[in-house]
């Protein structure tokens, strides 16, 4: 059986992003993107959960039997951000700080009981353990995304507190974008996120369809030259 | 190669289920206990590591000999739920100063401060530990963010009255932010209830905890050891 990786990757980055596409986990992606970093530490700890649950499910898919497999995926994922949870709170603990209200929200998040339904309880192990890195890594994607246009837009800054997240090092990554500037607040609570995220999603659409149309535009080139 | 959730007859048995279902949790339980055990000392040390941060923010480290969480006082507080703990200040056998939370109803919750109060009644310094305050108006109570936290330093209950402990609005001294009146009321509502509660107790809080090793000589004082239970 051949799987197509690059499909997987396509897929969980751009065609099928879980919220862009599919519109999933919208509770933690509005929860936490008041800023860029916030953004990027819950992609990542939800890239981790996404993968380790891809892998635990596809590993148990023979013995699992169609009737009861809700409540165990649910279980598994729930006991998987349990343990990270813990182990972020121990050695992880300034990250654990910022983001440990949200840690516990990964399990609301439906997007890893939608791959662990859709594709981890089909798939071998390896093809899961891709699935689960793209689609988190599509889910971080969209939140630094989101996060940085409302950081932006709310209180003028990018990557705030990124060196807090990240480590020393990285400090040059936060910036002041606008100087003095006196904040809106509208984009730092939830409404801003809706709004942010409504055209967010509007901007993809427009792009995916210039491309399909541009796509469609080269093949149908000799067609529209004779009918012109 | 199998095509995931195959199905055999034995499968669609309730006991297989049954015991699918508790296999899992057992696997879940004793992953999640491994996973306990390994992390539950890192955690409380971080934990304890969190809490000596912030009381060094507001009980300076001149003022005490002593480890503050080793010498922690456990109070019951009539009419609330949770006991309250003090940690005390305690430099040259004398307690300098001692530091508790308390909180207040804010516009989105409950706002937990930790207040640092000397011996004689005046305020150290107050921290925010937790609040859930609308962003950009009412975090402003945070000392990263703005100073106003730290204009209770150096006041004490007689020293302002009870006119006085209050926001500008209500006829106090305290300013209020503009759009959110509601927080900063909260706050120093708090700080005035954290510092009657000091006053009332004030004899039992600067009573020095038994020297464990020579109760002989000394006079026992009010106040037994760190763990005791009901004062009220």
């Amino acid at each position: 059986m051949n799987h197509d990786y690059r499909r997987i990757t396509r897929d969980g980055i751009w065609d099928n992003n879980v919220v862009f596409a599919q519109l999933l986990a919208l509770c933690p992606l509005v929860a936490v993107t008041g800023t860029a970093t916030n953004g990027l530490g819950m992609g990542l700890a939800s890239t981790a959960v996404m993968a380790a649950s891809g892998v635990t499910i596809s590993i148990l898919r023979h013995i699992i039997t169609p009737e009861v497999r809700i409540p165990v995926f649910v279980l598994l994922i729930a006991s998987i951000v349990t343990l990270v949870d813990m182990m972020m709170n121990a050695w992880l603990h300034e990250l654990h700080k910022v983001l440990g209200l949200f840690i516990p929200l990964i399990v609301t998040n439906c997007a890893i009981l939608g791959r662990a339904e859709a594709f981890a309880s089909k798939q071998p192990v390896l093809p899961s353990l891709t699935d689960g890195l793209m689609m988190g890594m599509g889910f971080t994607l969209a939140l630094v995304a989101l996060g940085a246009v409302r950081e932006i837009l709310g209180s003028g800054t990018l990557f705030a507190e990124a060196a807090l997240l990240l480590g020393e090092p990285f400090r040059f990554m936060e910036l002041t974008l606008i100087p003095d500037y006196r904040g809106f607040l509208l984009m730092i609570l939830p409404p801003g996120g809706f709004l942010a995220l409504g055209f967010l999603i509007a901007g993809k659409r427009v792009l995916d369809r210039r491309l399909a149309g541009r796509g469609a535009a080269d093949a149908a080139m000799p067609a529209a030259a004779v009918q012109s | 190669m199998a095509k995931g959730l195959r199905n055999p007859s034995y499968r669609k048995r309730i006991g297989y289920q049954s015991a699918l279902l508790g296999g899992m949790s057992m696997l879940a339980a004793a992953a999640l206990s491994v996973g306990f055990v390994e992390t539950q000392a890192d955690i409380a040390l971080r934990t304890a590591e969190d809490i000596q941060a912030s009381l060094a923010q507001v009980i300076s480290p001149t003022l005490h000999d002593n480890d503050l969480l080793a010498d922690a006082l456990t109070l019951k507080i009539p009419g609330r739920k949770r006991p309250a703990t003090v940690y005390r200040a305690i430099h040259d056998s004398r307690v300098t100063a001692v530091a508790f939370e308390s909180s207040g109803q804010g516009y989105g919750g409950e706002i937990v401060v930790l207040m640092g109060v000397a011996a004689d009644g005046n305020v150290l310094g107050v921290r925010v530990i937790s609040h859930a305050e609308t962003p950009g108006l009412g975090d402003r109570i945070e000392a990263q963010r703005d100073d106003w936290i730290l204009g209770f330093n150096g006041h004490s209950l007689t020293g302002l009255g009870p006119q006085g402990w209050a926001v500008k609005k209500d006829g106090g001294r305290f300013d209020q932010f503009t759009g959110a009146t509601i927080t900063p009321r909260a706050v120093v509502g708090a700080v005035k209830s954290g510092l009657e509660q000091f006053t009332a107790r004030r004899a039992e809080l600067l009573a020095l905890p038994a020297p464990e090793a020579e109760t002989g000589g000394q006079p026992r004082p009010a106040t037994p050891d760190t763990h005791s239970g009901d004062v009220s």
